[in-house]
């Protein structure tokens, strides 16, 4: 199907003679095949959002439609690949066009040459229905690849499968459905803004570790649930979001940078290789996929970008898997929306966006979830979504950080103060939240500590009491409160330096194993009651404030994680020691 | 290459010429528009069947619609870029105006440039040397990084930026080829530049690019574009380290406000065009290196705030695509300090793994923590004292305030000729530093202090 441009305006390009197009139809624009997606259709014409640049295309050029949608394709080899946001390989672009990427490139998503060991779970004649897995494949050392019969094979009987090594487009199996015969090979496609169906939804009551202290123990994210990071520019956005790729549990990891960094780009690229997973001791990159649409590449698959990382995401999840999905910064990808609709003279919203920008939002953060998948099988799965927001100004009264807010459970609040004065990750313990404390309690409470909540309860409690004492501070002086006080601010300032601020930079602190973090913040607790209790009994506060245990206390964060539980309970002995000497 | 000539000029708005009856338009392609013997330079914004919007670079203040004619070229903005033009000064759109002839062109570039692939690029790591302390110590900036200053009407950042230009070197004593774009900035101004450069020899090596305020202002769209495809050409064509200094990034912003607003388009906030993070982000991300080529791309783009504002749309879109930013302070250049850096808010996110042993010295990055946070406490006390006076302090407290003004007159300020070496700027720290008992370097490793440590 053929169509002619008329109209060429920066990425958005309307063509007439488009009879028979859809919506969303994936399109060629021009000589050079640019593509494109039809965004909007009036009669014959239609309009695309053309995810190249679009310099030099003139009216009469013309416009193939494909039919289809624009698609990612499945199949192993997808990890540890790096992709612009139409899911391009970009170390195949470059070898294709150099340094720079130029335009017309079309290159498959995975390799079609190499051969996959291919290694069946089913025999022949036996029953399969959709999505149950046929076989496997080694797709990482440490992530096995589960071929499963697509979905729009209701059912059928394995009539012939083979172990060996497959291209990912040689069949591999066939299954008679329907009377007839049908091949199946490992390569599937899916339409990116089409959520992949399940059986139903399941509540996330698994807490999703990240080794970061704040997150696990002050607010935590759950598997299949849904967090937001907002903050303003040098709060560590960024540093964030690659500290929860880096260390979260999962099992699979895709991290979108969306309208971002091109140096930040790399720095993932340059480094994922080499950190190594602390479940399995392999490069983190044999988990993970990277979709880089950085801020200079055309806007359109920067809008494309993240759909492209969720359909990823929700096909991993039907083999079973947990996966973790970051998108930095979901504000760039509200931007790409606004441009695109201002482009089409849509009537804007609130501050430009679309007034479809929250229900957009909405449909993007409802694709996480912990599900029980579409399978025979009996298989579970899961997305956790955080989304980065880059706040204008650091204004969280912002259009997208509001939208974003109505939707999910975790709120991460980054603050410009916290960071100025080096608290890092400069998390706001009083703004922020997670709707998940209740849920994961349990888990904690089981594998961890009986008193796991109200420890933590316990330290918020205090972070609260200090704000309000600082109050007084800020008008009396720090001298003129009574030693109970001074008590509840140590106290506080321990969880703070302590306990809160967590040196991404340094190889201990960077991860701190979850019960090490149970261990840190109970004997913390400890020693403040134990301070208290001095001060009850009419000890002077200046005698606990040169306390060698303190000292130990601060040094608890870069307790090499082998030893860290001998050490801790030296610590906890002297801390204890100490303090009845005083008495 | 000559295209048809079409004198079907329909209308005329703004900085916009809508010509009709044509054919075979590309998008972005240039145009060249002819009247009263004046020919003028143009770029197609949208063509449709028939129709075309063109922006006019030199603006629209003469032309009429009847005897204006239009040439359409078929390319996009292109320029001839060579090593020649090194010592050389052109206009916003490359044109020489220091009364030579053209350079001739080793090569022909398409100014909008494409987007480095991030699988080519090499993460920036080499430390320069400004000469200036604040940035050196505090907040260093590596090669391929792009680091702007944010200033304020009335602030030295001309300055420090041609002081910038003059002193910076890196270790190894390969030399900087410096590209100084100006955008809307007075004639004054510039003269300062070229007069500054010439003086100190730094125009054998420097391109300018120069648009002035009473130039175009749809030109300023332009200029910057010129400027990197330049810089591309010497850094990555030719292996040498291009500085591009942009200023003033403020005055690109309006001009891209105003196109946008003659086309009727959507605004977003304080009617910045919505597309203006990607646009400044298209100017930004072309700083960088790429693996396997000797050259980089670094960039100081200057900015002047608003009102000293920093939330405002321009420095807020740039500090969200930069690697940091350097803030110039109204209160220090007020103490007649220069250059009055505010240490606080600046920020270099690449300097963590541009310094250290090899690179600056081994105690640079805790010798930079512990003056961040001494001077931070510093300057809490300052506030503190304003309550409740000064006889309240401990002698601690007291000893972190003389600290800060220390710091203030002898760290960050330094004269505009003193080019101070990463060494005398890290014993200057520790200089500093040990007027404050050693106890308090708590964020300093024992053997450094040993090392340093002057007390």
């Amino acid at each position: 199907m053929k169509g002619k441009i008329i109209n060429v305006a920066g990425p958005v390009v309307k063509a007439k003679e488009m009879k028979g197009a859809k919506m969303y139809d994936l399109v060629k624009v021009g000589e050079e095949k640019l593509i494109g997606e039809i965004i909007e259709l009036k009669e014959d014409r239609a309009t695309i959002q053309v995810y190249e640049d679009t310099t030099g295309i003139k009216p009469g050029d013309v416009v193939v439609n494909t039919g289809m949608p624009l698609a990612v394709e499945l199949a192993p080899g997808l990890l540890t690949s790096i992709y612009d946001g139409i899911q391009r390989p970009l170390p195949k672009i470059m070898e294709k066009a150099g340094d720079f990427i130029t335009r017309g490139i079309e290159i498959p998503a995975v390799n079609r040459k190499k051969k996959w060991e291919f290694v069946p779970t089913v025999k022949e004649k036996e029953k399969v229905g959709r999505g149950d897995i046929i076989g496997v494949v080694k797709e990482t050392p440490i992530v096995e690849h589960r071929i499963m019969i697509p979905l729009d094979i209701e059912k059928g009987v394995v009539e012939n499968v083979e172990e060996g090594k497959f291209t990912v487009e040689e069949p591999i199996a066939t299954i008679k459905t329907n009377g007839q015969s049908k091949e199946i090979c490992m390569l599937q496609k899916w339409p990116v803004r089409r959520q992949r169906p399940f059986k139903e939804k399941l509540p996330p009551t698994l807490p999703l570790i990240t080794g970061q202290r704040v997150f696990d123990t002050f607010f935590p994210m759950a598997k299949g649930g849904t967090g937001a990071i907002p903050g303003g520019f040098g709060t560590g956005k960024t540093v964030s979001q690659h500290q929860l790729a880096r260390w979260s549990d999962a099992d699979i990891v895709i991290y979108i940078g969306c309208g971002e960094r091109g140096n930040e780009m790399t720095e993932v690229l340059r480094d994922f290789p080499k950190l190594k997973d602390p479940k399995t001791g392999r490069p983190l990159m044999e988990r993970t996929i990277l979709i880089a649409n950085t801020s200079n590449m055309p806007v359109a698959a920067r809008e494309a970008s993240v759909y492209t990382g969720i359909a990823l995401a929700e096909y991993y999840r039907d083999m079973g898997y947990d996966i973790a999905l970051m998108a930095d910064s979901t504000s760039r990808w509200a931007e790409a929306l606004r441009e695109i609709s201002g482009r089409l003279e849509e009537m804007p919203g609130e501050e430009g966006y679309p007034a479809y920008l929250a229900s957009r939002l909405a449909e993007f953060y409802e694709r996480a979830g912990r599900v029980k998948v579409i399978s025979n099988q009996n298989r579970e799965g899961s997305i956790s979504v955080v989304g980065a927001v880059s706040p204008p100004g650091g204004d969280f009264s912002e259009p997208v950080t509001q939208n974003t807010l109505r939707i999910v459970k975790v709120f991460w609040a980054l603050d410009a103060d916290l960071a100025d004065r080096r608290h890092f990750p400069a998390i706001n313990w009083l703004r922020s939240y997670s709707l998940y404390l209740d849920r994961v309690k349990e888990w904690w409470e089981k594998n961890v500590g009986k008193d796991w909540l109200d420890l933590r309860n316990e330290a918020m409690a205090l972070l609260q009491k200090e704000e309000e004492l600082q109050e007084i501070i800020r008008l009396v002086g720090p001298d003129a409160l009574p030693p109970i006080d001074r008590v509840i601010l140590e106290g506080a300032r321990i969880i703070r330096e302590d306990f809160l601020q967590q040196n991404a930079y340094h190889e201990v602190d960077t991860y701190c194993p979850y019960k090490k973090q149970y261990e840190m913040l109970r004997i913390m607790l400890k020693f403040y009651r134990l301070m208290r209790d001095c001060i009850e009994k009419g000890i002077e506060f200046e005698k606990l404030k040169n306390l060698k245990s303190r000292e130990m206390i601060a040094r608890m964060a870069t307790t090499p994680n082998e030893e860290w539980e001998e050490r801790f309970e030296e610590i906890e002995k002297k801390m204890e020691e100490e303090i009845r000497r005083l008495k | 290459m000559e295209g048809v000539k079409y004198s079907t000029v329909s209308e005329i708005a703004g900085p916009l010429l809508i010509v009709e009856g044509i054919r075979e338009v590309g998008y972005g392609e240039i145009v060249k528009i002819e009247s009263g013997g004046e020919e003028r330079l143009g770029q197609v914004l949208e063509a449709a069947e028939g129709k075309a919007v063109i922006q006019v670079f030199e603006g629209t203040r003469g032309l009429d619609t009847k005897s204006t004619s239009v040439t359409f070229t078929g390319r996009p903005m292109e320029i001839g870029v060579s090593v020649e033009m090194l010592g050389r000064v052109f206009d916003g759109m490359s044109r020489p105006i220091d009364g030579s002839p053209d350079p001739i062109p080793e090569d022909v570039r398409n100014v909008n440039g494409f987007p480095m692939n991030p699988s080519a690029r090499e993460y920036p790591r080499d430390p320069i040397q400004t000469g200036i302390s604040t940035i050196d110590g505090m907040n260093t900036l590596v090669r391929g990084q792009k680091l702007p200053i944010f200033s304020g009407a009335g602030l030295p950042h001309n300055e420090l930026a041609a002081q910038i230009a003059r002193q910076a070197k890196v270790t190894g004593q390969e030399e900087f080829a410096v590209i100084f774009c100006a955008m809307g900035i007075t004639a004054e101004e510039a003269d300062f530049f070229m007069k500054d450069f010439e003086e100190t020899g730094a125009i054998e090596r420097s391109v300018l690019f120069l648009n002035l305020a009473n130039d175009p202002a749809i030109e300023r769209l332009i200029a910057p574009k010129v400027a990197l495809t330049t810089a591309e050409y010497l850094a990555f064509d030719k292996g040498m380290h291009v500085l591009v200094i942009l200023t003033d990034m403020t005055n690109y912003a309006e001009a891209l406000r105003e196109i946008s607003a003659a086309r009727e388009e959507v605004p977003g906030r304080r009617g910045y065009p919505g597309y203006m993070y990607t646009d400044l982000a298209q100017n930004y991300e072309r700083a960088g290196r790429i693996r396997g080529k000797e050259g980089s791309i670094t960039q100081i783009p200057i900015l002047t705030m608003p009102d000293d504002d920093i939330t405002h749309p321009i420095p807020d879109l740039t500090g969200y695509i930069t690697e940091g930013q350097i803030v110039l302070s109204r209160e220090l250049h007020n103490k007649g300090i220069y250059p009055p850096v505010a240490v606080l808010p600046s920020l270099s996110r690449l300097m963590a793994e541009g310094i250290g042993e090899g690179r600056t010295r081994e105690d640079h990055h805790q010798l930079s923590n512990q003056l961040y946070a001494a001077y931070a406490e510093g300057c809490d006390l300052r506030d503190l004292v304003a309550v409740v006076g000064e006889e309240a302090l401990t002698e601690r407290d007291k000893r972190y305030l003389e600290f800060a003004d220390e710091f203030e007159h002898k760290f960050v300020r330094q004269g505009r000729d003193e080019d101070r070496t990463f060494e005398e700027t890290l014993n200057l720290g520790w200089e500093l530093l040990s007027a404050l008992p050693k106890s308090e370097l708590k964020k300093i490793d024992e053997k450094y202090i040993e090392k340093y440590y002057r007390g």
